[in-house]
């Protein structure tokens, strides 16, 4: 439910693809409200810009119209955007000059781009003067809006970890129990095969579906480590010998056919994936949380019947790994643009500071099946009616709360460099048309770039 | 992504007129106003961005030829020149015969062709896009036409394995593009005199003999236009391409436009990806001249010199 640059559309499949399709290729113009300027940065008032697609986008107007409705001088102009749409237009407007004053995005690799041009304003000091504020987002967050010891974003919207889901019924259908290691997994997987059931659906085209296994297998295998000295730039961190044991216990797994046939064909984007887990042609799926809702609005009585199970990724027999660690986003971003006026600034900061985390976007984002980046949305889980739902953001709250290391997304923590020829690799790992040893050596090449 | 086919188109007009417009010379001058503005000027930006290390946020670092030094001798390059030729060739041998034969077909006067003319014309009014994006979902393994219609050999990997993810962007490229070069060949037939046909007959030549004699020279010109358009218009192939395939599996289907793309969008090497633009450049201008010299200069008209 939660968002995420993964949360593509979830309206019906067609046409939410048309729409991204449309819009990645400029065909499609935004949507701007408040006035025909929604793109200038200065001198025409505060703007922001953030993602389509329900129900996060519903959320984000209700706080703007709040905000906005609480400070009739002060009016903050919206333009939406697709999801795809966003991360090429944001890069090329903030370049331009042309960025709006509150940038929305998810931390790492990205926001120290801009860190770097000087495009963002550095908010350790703010923060420091709105201690409680600080004090009342998880502090987990804020590894992902800080460059070089300075904060330069502000937590905003929701947790997402990824998560293992299941479909019940269909470990019903072979008798067995959900799997507790990846030896079970690797066991599991003939047997779901025996009886025509994929034991893992997949949207390999869109590639970040195909990392989220890599990161789990090199935290459980090498512990939060291995990847921790790739990002901090040591020479040759990729061919560490935990990090080959994972990309080999990974093509392991795709020999063995533990994937749905034709995974390469499959997008996450079409949300095609979901339903492989849902209609029961696959029996697993490791996805972001965030796709919980989609199983909910799309898969029938698939969630509300109770067939969906989840759990965190299994430990490795013999990993070092802490098998509490989880990955995924652990929160989205909001910037100030150091180009804003600074009137402008100050609207900014009165909507980080008012509108983003009140009561009011709270309760929200927990009704919509999310878990908030605030401390206080523990206390709130009680409160929640449905059955299926509150055992669910209880799963999610303890899965991000009791992490001992909550890692970043890889595409997200690395620079946009980097991250594409980490996509780019992976996917051809996932081919199986380059060994691990070769995975390494192409990505030895960009640490630290 | 553009920039190489008005250059292509202009060189051609400019160069063909030149000679004889003197005195209406300035009737080009509102065209090569806004040639200059949106194709050379920005033609020109891109050389420069060549020659500089940017990640479209910060300032610009001047690094002289190592952005030349580094595309050229990284084997994706040779890997998206390969995939490129691989596709602007088939996508040619499989468009030209069909367009031809349709076109031929379509230029007779009956209603009935009329009727599919303008049912033929029907992919040309979608965008590369929606085309797609339709195309993934039906070809998607478990959910597409093949599940649907439970014929299991419609339910391939068809973008998830190499050779058959190049056959898919050509048949859709095919089936989006023959429609407008069977139109071009329709008006080509149409321009040749009943008379030629009526002489033949009298002379006793089939259909077939008419087809090969008649036809097949007077659309020489024809298929010269539409294969440059092919030729050079396969260079650009983004859109459709990025959408289907996004290059993949892998980086099987990674054209030159979408390796440009990638470079400089995605990965944030707007240096490394001007390179690929202007040799993009290069590459459509050499072949339109080449397709040009095929062609002969002479600018006699089919007619006279028949």
């Amino acid at each position: 439910m939660t968002t995420s640059r993964r949360n593509f559309l979830r309206l019906s499949a067609g046409s939410a693809a048309m729409a991204a399709g449309l819009a990645a290729c400029g065909t499609s113009g935004p949507k701007t409200t408040g006035g025909s300027s929604g793109g200038e940065a200065t001198g025409t008032g505060a703007t922001y810009w953030y993602l389509t697609g329900q129900p996060q986008q519903g959320l984000r107007e209700a706080q703007v119209k709040r905000f906005n409705d609480a400070n009739s001088g002060t009016q903050l102009k919206t333009t939406t955007f697709q999801n795809d749409a966003f991360k090429q237009k944001i890069k090329t407007a903030i370049g331009a000059g042309q960025g709006p004053t509150l940038i929305w995005g998810w931390g790492g690799g990205g926001l120290k781009s801009y860190v770097d041009a000087g495009q963002v304003e550095d908010l350790t000091s703010w923060f420091g003067e709105n201690a409680a504020l600080k004090d009342s987002i998880f502090p987990s967050a804020f590894g992902a809006a800080t460059v070089g010891g300075k904060i330069y974003a502000m937590p905003v919207e929701t947790t997402t970890p990824i998560v293992l889901f299941y479909n019940k019924t269909a470990f019903e259908k072979i008798s067995a129990e959900p799997p507790q290691s990846w030896g079970d997994i690797m066991d599991l997987v003939p047997k779901f095969n025996d009886k025509g059931i994929a034991p893992f659906s997949l949207g390999g085209q869109s590639r970040w579906t195909n990392m989220m296994w890599l990161e789990f297998l090199f935290d459980r295998i090498g512990g939060s480590e291995v990847f921790q000295n790739i990002f901090d730039g040591q020479a040759n961190g990729w061919s560490d010998p935990s990090a080959l044991k994972a990309l080999e216990e990974m093509q392991k797994l795709i020999k063995a056919n533990g994937f749905i046939k034709g995974f390469s064909s499959i997008t996450a984007d079409s949300n095609a994936d979901q339903a492989l887990l849902y209609t029961g042609k696959a029996a697993m799926m490791v996805h972001g949380a965030w796709t919980y809702g989609g199983m909910k609005g799309a898969g029938g009585k698939f969630v509300t019947d109770g067939h969906l199970g989840y759990m965190n990724f299994p430990p490795v027999d013999g990993g070092k790994g802490d098998p509490s660690d989880t990955v995924g986003n652990p929160g989205q971003y909001l910037s100030i643009s150091s180009k804003a006026s600074d009137a402008d600034k100050a609207v900014a900061k009165k909507f980080l500071s008012t509108a983003t985390l009140d009561d009011a976007s709270v309760d929200a984002w927990v009704k919509s099946g999310s878990i908030p980046v605030v401390k206080s949305s523990g206390d709130k889980l009680a409160s929640v009616a449905d059955k299926n739902d509150a055992e669910w953001l209880k799963f999610v709250y303890k899965t991000s709360s009791e992490a001992k290391v909550f890692a970043q997304s890889w595409d997200q923590a690395l620079s946009p460099t980097a991250a594409e020829t980490l996509l780019d690799n992976i996917a051809k790992l996932f081919q199986l048309s380059i060994s691990p040893q070769q995975f390494a050596d192409n990505m030895n090449k960009v640490i630290g770039k | 992504v553009t920039a190489a086919a008005p250059i292509v188109v202009r060189a051609r007009r400019t160069s063909s007129h030149a000679g004889r417009s003197g005195s209406v010379a300035w009737m080009a001058l509102p065209a090569l106003a806004i040639f200059t503005v949106f194709g050379v000027v920005p033609l020109v930006g891109v050389l420069l961005l060549s020659f500089v290390q940017w990640d479209g946020l910060g300032a610009l670092h001047p690094t002289g030829f190592s952005n030349w030094s580094s595309v050229l001798s990284d084997p994706q390059l040779p890997h998206s020149l390969l995939v490129t030729f691989e596709i602007m060739i088939l996508s040619w041998a499989v468009q030209t015969p069909m367009s031809l034969l349709l076109g031929v077909f379509l230029a007779g006067r009956q209603r009935y062709r009329a009727l599919l003319a303008v049912l033929y014309f029907v992919p040309l009014l979608l965008s590369s896009a929606a085309i797609a994006i339709t195309y993934k979902a039906l070809l998607d393994p478990n959910f597409g036409l093949g599940a649907g219609l439970h014929l299991d050999f419609l339910a391939q990997d068809w973008l998830g394995k190499t050779n058959l993810a190049i056959g898919v962007v050509i048949f859709v490229v095919s089936w989006q593009f023959i429609p407008f070069h069977s139109l071009i060949y329709q008006g080509g037939v149409r321009q040749i005199p009943t008379t030629m046909y009526e002489a033949a007959s009298i002379d006793g030549a089939g259909r077939i003999r008419q087809f090969f004699s008649i036809t097949l020279p007077q659309l020489k010109y024809t298929i010269i236009t539409s294969s440059t358009l092919m030729v050079v218009g396969s260079l650009t192939f983004f859109d459709l391409i990025f959408v289907l395939t996004a290059g993949g599996p892998g980086d099987a289907t990674r054209v030159l436009a979408l390796d440009m793309y990638k470079r400089g969008f995605q990965a944030n090497l707007m240096g490394p990806a001007s390179v690929i633009a202007v040799l993009l450049v290069l590459i459509g201008l050499a072949l339109a001249l080449l397709l040009r010299r095929l062609g002969g200069s002479t600018t006699a008209s089919q007619q006279e010199g028949a």
